[in-house]
């Protein structure tokens, strides 16, 4: 079973959101996607600054079976990338919701947020695809 | 449905993750693809390889059947448990599959061969046998462990019988030895020291377990992937196929030229190839830039592309990513290759990339 918080939100393509109280939001893949994945060897983080769409490539994550896109759940600004992934991407899989976050964004539109899923939502995306 | 194999319930036991596998339940991983490949680098993994297939060939004609049927020459095996690597040949010298022969004694040799190419494989060696009188016979009978590492053999000799244990130790690489029902070679696909064990299907769930016991980890098809490209040696089906020839994939040190009367299948057309200036050669790149190279990326090289990755991935060893190529023959010092839309730089080196835990090549 794979862990999936309920104090985040979540997309069907296995990213995680957690809105901060400064209008900021941090995000990163999830458990089950990273179990999926195998163990992490690079992550690709965007640039501070970098402007990400909702639903649009930001970064890229490689495991030791394959790359694989991670769409940013929201638009906004990158105001932090997570840099100590260059040396230790296995953050990703061995803490995924904390230290292996990938970058924190300025919410363009508090709007999108209504999008995704909450933590149980999740939980039937993903029994949906074991199905 | 797939297959499974004599260790199926093991893999359920140890956390396998399984996956389909050219028809078999295998364990892609039990956990962790790089702890399980440091475990080979650093002590002992095991692997079940009991998907391939085992073959054996029997008749008073077996020895020229072979040296027809293969590019090298099994007249190298002149002591008993001898082993050898070589290609399998269409008459057109494309690659059916690579393969280990066992010279066992004059009227009878061991093969094994991949489990994708298992059907096509067997239908090659009947009508090709057929001439020669040779009986064909697949083990399915046998199991097959291979536990690999620094420590492996150690680890292995605590759990065979004394004179298992004893036969075992005496063995010189690339070697093997049957002992009281086991037939135990000094082989692998992991650049490291350890055996290869082929045990009765009945025997193999105690054998898995004993090694578990002395704490060999149990390692899946990811980590062999891995070591086995550190190690420089070639994927069937990834690396080479029945479009590419040995020369053109890193294999010609297998092909026996002499003695020149030796006539096998694809000769004439390796000797036609040789004459010829040109074409390709399977070359390892080492990533110098950050990324991951992949199978079927192009290579380019002075502006040009000039030929693809066959396989990459990362190298747990070297802490970056490695890959094979097959390249132009002109090919040489750095080069790059098209990740994922980006021109990242290589350096070209000359497999092994690792060796007995240690990196063997120099990073400029």
């Amino acid at each position: 079973m794979s862990n999936i918080p309920d104090t985040l939100l979540y997309t069907s393509s296995h990213e995680w959101v957690e809105v901060l109280s400064d209008g900021t939001a941090r995000i990163g893949i999830t458990d089950h996607a990273q179990e999926l994945l195998g163990d992490m060897v690079y992550v690709e983080v965007p640039e501070v600054g970098d402007e990400v769409k909702s639903g649009e490539e930001c970064a890229v994550v490689e495991s030791v079976k394959a790359a694989s896109d991670v769409y940013s759940p929201i638009s906004g600004v990158v105001v932090a990338v997570n840099e100590t992934l260059a040396e230790n991407p296995g953050l990703v899989n061995g803490d995924p919701y904390s230290d292996g976050w990938i970058m924190r964004i300025k919410i363009a539109d508090q709007g999108e947020l209504e999008e995704l899923f909450d933590a149980e939502s999740y939980q039937d995306v993903i029994d949906e695809e074991d199905h | 449905m797939a297959k499974k194999t004599p260790l199926y319930d093991q893999h359920i036991a140890c956390g396998g993750k399984l996956v389909d596998f050219a028809g078999w339940n295998m364990p892609l991983n039990y956990g962790s693809q790089l702890d399980e490949h440091h475990a080979v680098r650093s002590a002992a993994g095991m692997f079940d390889v009991s998907h391939m297939t085992v073959v054996d060939l029997t008749g008073d004609k077996v020895k020229p059947f072979l040296q027809y049927l293969l590019a090298n020459d099994v007249d190298k095996l002149k002591l008993s448990g001898k082993a050898l690597y070589s290609g399998m040949l269409r008459e057109d010298g494309g690659v059916i599959d690579d393969l280990i022969v066992y010279y066992i004694h004059d009227t009878f040799y061991r093969m094994v061969v991949n489990a994708g190419t298992r059907d096509k494989d067997m239908a090659w060696l009947e009508k090709q046998a057929a001439a020669f009188a040779v009986d064909v016979n697949e083990r399915h009978d046998l199991a097959m462990v291979a536990v690999q590492g620094p420590s492996a053999r150690e680890m292995a000799h605590a759990v065979l019988s004394a004179a298992q244990a004893d036969a075992a130790s005496q063995l010189q690489p690339f070697f093997g030895v049957e002992s009281e029902g086991l037939f135990i070679a000094r082989t692998g696909y992991t650049g490291e020291d350890g055996y290869e064990m082929m045990v009765p299907a009945d025997q193999a769930a105690q054998l898995w377990g004993a090694l578990v016991q002395q704490g060999v980890r149990p390692c899946g098809l990811g980590a062999r992937d891995s070591l086995r490209l550190e190690a420089g040696m070639n994927l069937y089906g990834s690396d080479m196929d029945e479009t590419t020839s040995p020369l053109e994939s890193g294999m010609g040190w297998t092909i026996a030229w002499e003695p020149s009367t030796r006539h096998f299948i694809g000769r004439k057309a390796l000797e036609a190839q040789r004459r010829q200036s040109g074409g390709s050669k399977l070359v390892g790149l080492v990533l110098l830039d950050k990324g991951v190279l992949r199978a079927h990326q192009t290579v380019v090289w002075n502006g040009d592309p000039m030929g693809e990755t066959t396989s990459g991935g990362f190298s747990p060893t070297l802490g970056r990513s490695i890959a094979l190529a097959r390249v132009a023959t002109e090919v040489s010092d750095e080069c790059q290759v098209d990740v994922r839309g980006k021109m990242l730089l290589c350096q070209v080196v000359k497999p092994p990339f690792v060796r007995n835990g240690k990196a063997c090549i120099k990073i400029d």
